[in-house]
């Protein structure tokens, strides 16, 4: 799960680390409100979107007077937003956090991520702020600097003292880099995250230097939100696709793609594999979808209605092979959505596994046509010859 | 022989008066496995399908001997109930929960240096020696016995991939899933370096995942050290980027996560790859008749 940059700068501050001050605002007038509070002569509006590359797409706004903030807000709200994370249709922008501009002398990147490879949470720091992280690593990886936390012993201030030396943070800065560093690491830690993005943190000037979070980027692990209730609260569900929160609802996976081929799987590796044996036969799928494990007939049917109301489907492909999962269940449930929903566009089913006899006994004797195949391969070719067919 | 589980593994369940729990334990013990027992927090000294509860694992372990633990304890108490399992002294413990929060794994991980117990998962099917030994939720009456080792993040792919062996008349030594998480317990070098060790794994089948570095890795180590012929396979060729393809661990997060970069890597580092999942069979004959391996 994905907060907004405003709802990660709040749970920083919350951790005692510096922020800029600022608000979010629904409406410009509430904007210009927010930012005659926060005072000043400049200010930054930016709108809350959770993809990223938002300041190239005209998403964030530095302006000199209140009027301007209220314009520039105003200009924002109730528009789509289209970087290059968000897709050709964009997202809409439902609010602007507004914040006092900064005098920033010089930029950083600081992550902190679970590293798949040592198991523990690393931190990775870069003296190249504000620019896209991979991009540093891919032109100049020894700008990257990395340190690994053992979870017994948290991370210490010689560890963060090394970071600081190395990204150039030095001085009356040092401490102060060791405080933000321990506390966004307690911050993930507490907070199950699974991720902590900061770019840029930023040196800035308004009598002493200050390290100020700039930018905040958070991602949560979704397994643990049972014990999270603040982050919880935080999730934003116009920013998720409302058929992939439906089909969470029912307990099933969907993720929607650019194919004609609907796919009904159970399991996310054979779901995966099913894709990829389409696409090696020269077909599109439509979708990913796994029914999981003990697929009712109701599941089944959510399955289908869910896979149906992409208008590009021309046939869906079902491949089951049932562990805990029952082909004759399956095949139940398959009827059932075919009589219910009033199927149009052929079915093509694999059974494998579990009661496989009676599933497609099931399935033979029904006064369905259900086109059946074998194996994976055959059933993707037929899949691909069908969904072809149909485009004509 | 086989690798981690055998017939005189001697298995207990954890959260065995559990639904699941209890139709596993029935299914494993109808193909032989010596379940000993179950461990149910609250209802010990009962008993359940004939055999006795106990509240912990050191109780479980003192009067049973058991060495193996099928783990069905639910995702929010599941690490505590794997270092509960370490604690004791279990020596394999497979753990089936999908939905472990990801920093329990990593404190699991630290809990686990310098002590010596095998977790398996979580997020797997679990592990099969065929006619030996079930600790998992896999159907068993699809795993034949025989040569080929099998190590597999997916449990439905596992299962795809022993139907197209078996196609071909063979069987399975030992199966394991290391499971779907980013985090898992055994990697696939430590099943890698099992199956080498084991005289009666004559080829090993390695199915990955778009996302993290484990599958080159062990290509790699399979290079180095590996005298079996290695077939590999990895899911995801059709998968977008940045997005959890139903798996917590699925994810392309970079370019070397690609399902078609790890398959490049294994290529070059000698593995037979399959390109396409409908070709896993195809791909161990072609290995074994390369390799000299009688198919029967």
């Amino acid at each position: 799960m994905n907060i907004h940059e405003y709802q990660a700068k709040e749970l920083l501050k919350s951790y005692d680390v510096l922020v800029p001050s600022g608000g979010v605002a629904f409406n410009a007038v509430q904007a210009g409100r927010i930012a005659e509070e926060i005072g000043g002569s400049a200010w930054v509006v930016k709108a809350q979107i959770h993809a990223g590359g938002r300041g190239k797409a005209g998403g964030v706004k530095v302006v000199g007077s209140v009027d301007e903030v209220k314009k520039a807000a105003d200009a924002m709200i109730g528009n789509r937003l289209i970087t290059h994370q968000t897709g050709p249709e964009g997202s809409l922008v439902q609010r602007v956090w507004i914040e006092q501009a900064s005098d920033i002398k010089k930029e950083f990147y600081l992550g902190f991520l679970i590293d798949r490879g040592t198991q523990r949470i690393t931190v990775v720091a870069s003296g190249e702020g504000g620019v896209e992280i991979e991009e540093v690593a891919r032109e100049s990886p020894e700008k990257i600097i990395k340190e690994v936390i053992d979870p017994a012993i948290g991370l210490r201030d010689f560890q963060c003292r090394k970071v600081a030396t190395a990204i150039g943070l030095k001085g009356k800065l040092m401490p102060q880099a060791v405080k933000l560093m321990k506390a966004i690491y307690r911050c993930m830690r507490d907070k199950d995250a699974l991720q902590a993005e900061i770019n840029p943190l930023a040196i800035v000037a308004s009598g002493d230097e200050k390290l100020i979070v700039l930018d905040a980027k958070f991602s949560f692990d979704d397994n643990a939100l049972y014990r999270q209730k603040i982050i919880t609260e935080m999730r934003d569900l116009a920013e998720e696709d409302p058929k992939e929160v439906e089909a969470s609802g029912h307990g099933l996976n969907y993720i929607a793609l650019d194919g004609n081929i609907g796919c009904i799987v159970n399991g996310a590796g054979l779901a995966m594999a099913s894709l990829d044996a389409i696409t090696l036969h020269g077909g599109r799928p439509a979708n990913f979808l796994d029914v999981g494990g003990g697929a009712s007939p109701e599941k089944v049917t959510n399955a289908c209605r869910i896979v149906l109301e992409d208008p590009n489907v021309k046939c869906i492909l079902v491949n089951i092979f049932a562990g805990i999962n029952r082909c004759d269940w399956i095949a139940k449930g398959l009827i059932q959505a075919c009589n219910s929903l009033h199927i149009k566009v052929p079915l093509i089913v694999r059974l494998a596994g579990t009661n496989v006899d009676e599933g497609r006994k099931i399935l033979a004797e029904s006064d369905l046509s259900f086109l059946t195949a074998e194996n994976l391969d055959a059933a993707a070719a037929k899949a691909v010859e069908i969904a072809g067919k149909n485009q004509l | 022989m086989s690798i981690f589980v055998n017939k005189n593994s001697k298995v207990i369940f954890q959260g065995f008066t559990g639904e699941h729990a209890t139709f596993h334990a029935e299914d494993a013990l109808k193909i032989g496995t010596q379940v000993v027992g179950g461990v149910t927090p609250g209802k010990g000294g009962t008993t359940h399908l004939g055999l006795p509860v106990f509240d912990t694992v050191a109780e479980a372990v003192a009067a049973t001997g058991a060495d193996v633990s099928a783990v069905f304890v639910p995702p929010p108490f599941n690490a505590d109930a794997l270092m509960e399992a370490i604690d004791a002294g279990i020596k394999i413990a497979v753990t089936i929960a999908d939905g472990v929060p990801i920093h329990d794994m990593v404190r699991l991980q630290r809990y686990r240096v310098g002590r010596d117990t095998i977790i398996i998962g979580p997020n797997t099917p679990g592990i099969i020696t065929p006619e030996e030994c079930k600790v998992g939720i896999m159907p068993s009456h699809i795993y034949q016995k025989g040569k080929v080792g099998i190590v597999s993040r997916s449990g439905t792919l596992n299962y795809e991939a022993t139907e197209q062996i078996a196609a071909l008349g063979l069987g399975i030594s030992t199966s394991v899933g290391i499971g779907g998480d980013p985090i898992n317990g055994t990697d696939f070098v430590t099943v890698l370096r099992a199956f080498e060790a084991d005289p009666e794994t004559e080829i090993v089948v390695m199915i990955g995942e778009i996302g993290g570095p484990q599958e080159v890795a062990a290509a790699r180590w399979a290079k180095e050290n590996m005298s079996k012929p290695v077939v590999g396979f990895v899911a995801g060729i059709a998968a977008p980027a940045g997005r959890r393809m139903g798996h917590a661990g699925a994810i392309i997060s970079n370019e070397a996560d690609t399902a078609k970069a790890k398959m490049d890597t294994m290529e070059a580092l000698g593995l037979y790859v399959s390109r396409n999942p409908a070709h896993i069979g195809a791909t161990v004959r072609r290995a074994m008749e390369e390799n000299g391996i009688a198919i029967d």
